[in-house]
């Protein structure tokens, strides 16, 4: 399989920032917080591979930096170092020294996210179809019946029913809303998709189609995704491999049976102790 | 016949960092399996057979040794040290597991999680289906079952679906914990079968059997495992 991204080093501080900043912070320091100058280390040191069709989990508790990581490479946050580069065909783009349109592009053309909270990724005073239109015709596909009969598309795909895509999704419940979201991402046939807490909050039975929906896509449009969880079980039914993060840094990865059955770090050992 | 998997001086241990110990698994295991050839791991509960078996497909992470196994290409890889996607790749085209139990969503049905396997290497849908409806047939699985979550099986129609799955796609190298362990006389039998079947076929096995007789009746080879030695912590 073919690689898709390449993260080095992938560093987020929020604050003046000062040499000591890593070292006071981390797995090991038990804090986001520098001591020395009182920034925060939302991320340390990041680095990540991702290839064609595959999914990468990514857990860890809340400020453990996972959100911070697919924030900055949608572009929804800037790092404070590190390098990111996408393999598009026999393009090669080094993300973080994109200028401003460049990186508009790659977000409404070949990225996309879908978030915890609809409400980021979803416009509301325009109808469902519209939030798919929206996105298309960023993406340049500007024929009405067209865009009207891909949207319908999409978000059959997705079981949202055709008859309600001129309502607002404010109408909608959380777990059509989230179906919302992944008909608007996967509209112009992304090859990253990057998914943030997306099951968060939701009823049982509405996860678990959505988590289904999820790898449908991956086997239909071989499409590479890092999902973002503190769900064990998300991790373990959608993801080949797993990052574990703690107060900014990876602590550990591997493949997902692996680290959940034979857990190497002392705190991956109590997480997956502390599953139900 | 060169061997398909060489595996020399196999440890593993656990480090319970909660509990500050480090619990042994198994220590210094020297196994080869052939293929066409079955090797049937034996040894008291707590000799770590499962554990070997687990190294194998990396579900646990070796503490020491080597693990070799070689490809169609006659390329040699160790299993202890390869790259996640190269054991992620191996896991799809090569390397077979049948665990003791059947970990499946409850809401597949029987068929389509015996069919994975197949989706998963490119094969048709229908081809899958075909395929996968001859094999559940062979293991006696009733065809009305076939439709429904294994949810609700019995243990030894749990069983058989989970060897179905293993078996389907016919892997180079297939590991069995305990494959047998619930079944009735029966269709133990329509099971051994099905394992001189697929010998025949070349696949290579290492199996850990519940019952005697079937490693008497199926094993080429027979490796005793023992309980491992306590392994003294490592010096900080």
């Amino acid at each position: 399989m073919k690689k898709i991204l390449e993260v080095r080093g992938l560093s987020r501080i929020h604050g003046p920032g000062c040499p000591l900043c890593f070292e006071n912070t981390g797995a090991d320091a038990e804090t986001n917080v520098c001591a020395s100058c009182g920034s925060v280390v939302a991320a340390q040191d990041v680095s990540l591979d991702l290839h064609q069709g595959e999914i990468l989990g990514i857990v860890g508790e809340s400020g453990s930096g996972k959100s911070t990581v697919v924030k900055t490479l949608f572009f929804d946050a800037e790092p404070s170092a590190g390098e990111a580069r996408f393999f598009d065909g026999d393009q090669q783009l080094d993300l973080f020294s994109l200028n401003a349109a460049r990186q508009r592009w790659l977000r409404n053309h070949r990225f996309g996210m879908v978030y915890q909270n609809p409400n980021l990724g979803l416009n509301f005073n325009v109808s469902a179809g519209g939030n798919i239109a929206e996105r298309l015709l960023m993406s340049d596909v500007a024929n009405y019946a067209r865009i009207r009969q891909r949207a319908r598309d999409l978000l059959t795909r997705t079981e949202v029913l055709g008859e309600r895509m001129d309502e607002s999704p404010r109408r909608f419940s959380g777990g059509m809303q989230q179906r919302v979201q992944i008909a608007k991402a996967l509209a112009t046939r992304p090859p990253l998709l990057l998914l943030d807490e997306v099951t968060t909050g939701l009823d049982l039975s509405v996860q678990a189609r959505i988590l289904d929906l999820i790898l449908e896509i991956q086997h239909e449009l071989n499409t590479a995704m890092i999902v973002v969880t503190h769900d064990l079980g998300v991790i373990r039914l959608l993801a080949g491999r797993t990052l574990v993060m703690k107060y900014g840094q990876v602590i550990e990865s591997g493949l997902t049976d692996q680290v959940l059955e034979d857990p190497q770090h002392a705190y991956t050992q109590r997480l997956v102790a502390s599953a139900l | 016949m060169k061997p398909l998997l060489d595996i020399d001086g196999l440890s593993k241990h656990f480090q319970l960092h909660e509990q500050q110990k480090l619990i042994p698994s198994c220590s210094a295991v020297k196994v080869t399996v052939y293929p066409g050839q079955l090797t049937a791991l034996t040894g008291p509960t707590g000799s770590g057979k499962s554990s070997v078996l687990k190294c194998i497909f990396r579900t646990y992470l070796p503490s020491s040794g080597r693990i070799l196994y070689r490809d169609q290409e006659d390329k040699v890889t160790d299993l202890a040290q390869a790259s996640e996607y190269r054991i992620l790749q191996l896991r799809r085209r090569d390397i077979g597991f049948v665990t003791q139990f059947l970990h499946c969503l409850p809401r597949k049905s029987a068929l389509d999680i015996t069919i994975e396997p197949l989706l998963a290497r490119g094969v048709s849908h229908q081809e899958a289906q075909r395929r996968g409806r001859d094999l559940l047939a062979q293991l006696q699985v009733p065809e009305r079952l076939w439709g429904l979550p294994p949810a609700t099986f019995s243990g030894g129609e749990k069983q058989r679906i989970n060897l179905a799955r293993g078996l389907v796609a016919r892997p180079r190298l297939l590991l069995l914990d305990e494959p047998t362990s619930s079944l009735d006389p029966g269709t133990t039998q329509s099971v051994a079968e099905l394992i001189k079947t697929i010998k025949q076929e070349g696949v290579g096995i290492l199996a850990i059997f519940h019952h005697p007789e079937l490693v008497k009746r199926l094993a080429d080879q027979t490796i005793r495992l023992q309980a491992p030695a306590p392994v003294m912590p490592e010096p900080c």
